[in-house]
């Protein structure tokens, strides 16, 4: 086929020329962040006379360079929150429990059945490092906590009440035999999904202690984290049951024609190959539920995403908003990348055996 | 087939939504035992804490220092409350509220007193089963430009846009004013703090609108800059702010007015905690009853005799916390000055 010589010049110079372009876009931007984030940075202020930080020097900076001196000044705050400022090593010691915990369960030599009893003591150690009262450490309410550990706390320990509970409720939900507890299942999934997670809390946090007696009062922590729980058990039990279904038949038949009863059939066969089926939907939800902590600043507690707002209302430190958001963002990212990470790992890891049971036709 | 789930489950299951339900049905109130006839005051002694709603949010009002510190001037109506009662400043628990949930919050008892730049109007007192204390603040909606747009009232404001936050009372003040003057505004209506402050100082709008205490404030955060903006002179809404305590506890509620009229009488009477300890042999008897020396008023408020030297040695008189908190942002006393230098504070006698 003939085609015009200019035509064929043409073609191939498109492709070069568009990746050249983007590349000089990006080039650009990537400078003009370098020159803003550290070439024309401010990280240090001088003091003034009331031996507070002088955010003139950053103020004139405005536009062309960042101020990291403001995360410098209020990292703290903006980590721990209303935490006893003496005691901040404790919620430090905390956050690096999680860290440990989820950098362990990465790696695919650790996953055994006492990894879940590492998990347990983790979150028990955490539970002693936050409240204290114990072991010489002065008691700390949950209201005084704040900043990263809130967030990990709700994530964590909300994922990991909610899933069991969604494996349950799923469960519940293919439950032929059982009719009350099916519509049960299904009420609970359909009526949690069909309200916003935000009014959930609300409810948690404005209309439940209208019910109580006065001077009942269920810590506003724990009523937001039941909230949490019930709300990703209805999210995550949809993910479970689309992964039951998944399941082919045989399965079921092949269990049952082994005599396993139903429990053991379930903990055998059915779940460990509908969960792997359902991994990436899994890690979806918990990395949504993971940025939705930040909605708890409704009911006034301070999570990262509120302390950090909250650490650029100060009068002299108003205006650097972007360095903080810009920490706040790295930090998100750092946990739902290794939470991505994780279900990567767990995808190549059980991808194999998925095609050796296939479906005979 | 779909599984099978044995009978005995079910049984199971049906046994425990019948407990669930039995269990959920118990009163679960607790006995309350007989006090000072304040039920609030009695829960505060019982706790050793008082337990105070802010906004924690609000500069000069309630906002965390780096360290976490509560600091502003709601912060200091608390800590004078619980110097007055507990006779120890510190032993305060700051409960963040919402604008939504603050209400609520005070209803349920959750805090014993709110304390959150709140507006008092009757709408509020009559409807919501709360009252107001002394007001900690005078405020009012007002109008910040730039002086090169040589509007130098609000009246000059026809036809002009104005940054406002939505869902404020703000919104609401300025919505009135212009229609009652016939005069035409585009509002622009943004949440966050930040973005407001940089529309308005990138020319999105003419005029930035909120309680002028705020304007004041971010007027005093542009620095060198600060005489390049004016504040107009109008405040088109009358924004008292004070305490809120629960109705029907009038013991809690004379507490909560009085700790502020010692504070007003302090400053009244040049009582301030750094010359207190001078006033220990006075004969002035209007200063001898306040710090307590006689006449025995504490008690008749169901507290200590020292309560008002309490309040005054730890937190200081209402010029003090004026100059600690709002002074740095810039203010203007105006309105919160007492009342024979121009202001509106001013105390019945303490007798």
């Amino acid at each position: 086929m003939a085609v015009h010589p200019l035509y064929r010049i043409a073609r191939r110079l498109i492709s070069p020329l568009v990746t050249l372009v983007l590349a000089l876009i990006l080039a650009d931007i990537a400078w003009h962040f370098f020159s803003w984030a550290v070439l024309h940075a401010v990280w240090r202020l001088p003091e003034n006379a009331a031996q507070a930080p002088d955010t003139d020097p950053c103020r004139a900076a405005i536009g062309h360079g960042a101020c990291w001196a403001v995360v410098r000044e209020k990292f703290r705050f903006i980590l721990f929150g209303f935490y006893p400022y003496d005691a901040q090593w404790r919620p430090a010691l905390a956050v690096l429990c999680f860290v440990a915990l989820f950098g362990l369960s990465i790696a695919p030599r650790f996953w055994r059945p006492s990894l879940i009893l590492l998990w347990i003591a983790v979150l028990a150690a955490v539970g002693v490092l936050m409240w204290g009262g114990v072991f010489g450490l002065s008691f700390v309410a949950a209201d005084q906590w704040g900043g990263l550990p809130i967030t990990l706390i709700l994530a964590t320990f909300g994922l990991a009440a909610a899933f069991p509970l969604a494996i349950l409720v799923a469960l519940a939900r293919r439950a032929e035999g059982l009719p009350v507890i099916r519509m049960l299942a299904i009420a609970y999934v359909e009526l949690i999904r069909g309200v916003p997670l935000i009014s959930l809390l609300f409810m948690a946090s404005v209309m439940l202690p209208l019910f109580l007696p006065t001077g009942w009062d269920i810590d506003k922590l724990l009523r937001a984290q039941l909230a949490f729980v019930l709300f990703a058990g209805a999210y995550l039990a949809e993910v479970v049951r689309a992964g039951l279904s998944a399941l082919p038949l045989g399965q079921y038949e092949a269990a049952a024609a082994l005599g396993l009863s139903y429990w053991q059939k379930t903990r055998l066969i059915v779940l460990p190959q509908a969960l792997r089926h359902v991994i990436p939907m899994l890690v979806n939800t918990f990395i949504g539920f993971f940025k939705d902590t930040s909605l708890v600043l409704i009911i006034g507690i301070f999570d990262l995403m509120t302390t950090g707002r909250t650490a650029t209302l100060e009068p002299a430190w108003q205006g650097f908003g972007n360095e903080v958001y810009l920490l706040l963002a790295a930090i998100y990212f750092a946990f739902c990348f290794t939470m991505a990470q994780i279900s990567r790992t767990l995808e190549r890891r059980l991808a194999a055996p998925h095609r050796d049971i296939e479906e005979p036709a | 087939m779909p599984p099978i789930v044995p009978r005995w489950s079910g049984c199971f299951a049906l046994g425990m939504i019948l407990w669930l339900s039995l269990l959920a049905s118990l009163p679960l109130a607790g006995a309350r035992a007989a006090g000072s006839g304040s039920p609030t005051l009695d829960a505060v002694r019982a706790r050793g804490l008082l337990i105070c709603g802010v906004a924690g949010n609000a500069a000069g009002f309630s906002l965390p220092d780096s360290q976490g510190v509560m600091q502003g001037i709601d912060a200091e109506g608390c800590r004078a409350i619980a110097a007055a009662v507990l006779g120890d400043q510190h032993k305060v628990k700051f409960v963040p509220t919402t604008t939504e949930n603050r209400f609520t919050a005070l209803q349920s008892g959750e805090i014993d007193v709110l304390v959150r730049e709140t507006t008092w109007t009757l709408g509020r007192e009559a409807s919501l089963g709360l009252e107001f204390g002394v007001i900690n603040f005078y405020d009012g909606t007002g109008f910040l430009v730039k002086k090169s747009s040589g509007v130098t009232s609000a009246r000059d404001l026809d036809g002009a846009t104005v940054c406002v936050e939505p869902g404020t009372s703000t919104e609401l003040a300025i919505a009135d004013y212009f229609r009652v003057n016939n005069m035409k505004y585009t509002p622009v209506e943004i949440q966050d703090l930040q973005e407001i402050h940089n529309a308005f100082l990138s020319g999105r709008c003419d005029a930035y609108s909120t309680d002028s205490s705020a304007l004041a404030g971010f007027r005093f955060t542009q620095g060198a800059h600060a005489e390049d903006f004016l504040l107009l002179p109008e405040l088109i809404s009358k924004e008292p702010l004070g305490p809120m305590v629960r109705k029907g506890d009038d013991k809690w509620f004379d507490i909560v007015r009085w700790v502020s009229f010692a504070q007003i009488t302090g400053e009244e009477y040049g009582v301030s905690s750094r010359n207190i300890d001078s006033f220990a042999n006075t004969t002035n008897p209007d200063i001898r009853r306040l710090l307590g020396l006689e006449g025995g008023l504490g008690k008749a408020l169901g507290l200590d005799d020292k309560w008002a030297f309490y309040v005054l040695k730890q937190v200081g008189n209402t010029g003090e916390v004026w100059n600690r908190t709002m002074a740095p942002l810039g203010l203007p006393r105006g309105l919160n000055g007492l009342w024979n230098r121009g202001g509106l504070l001013f105390a019945p006698p303490i007798r």
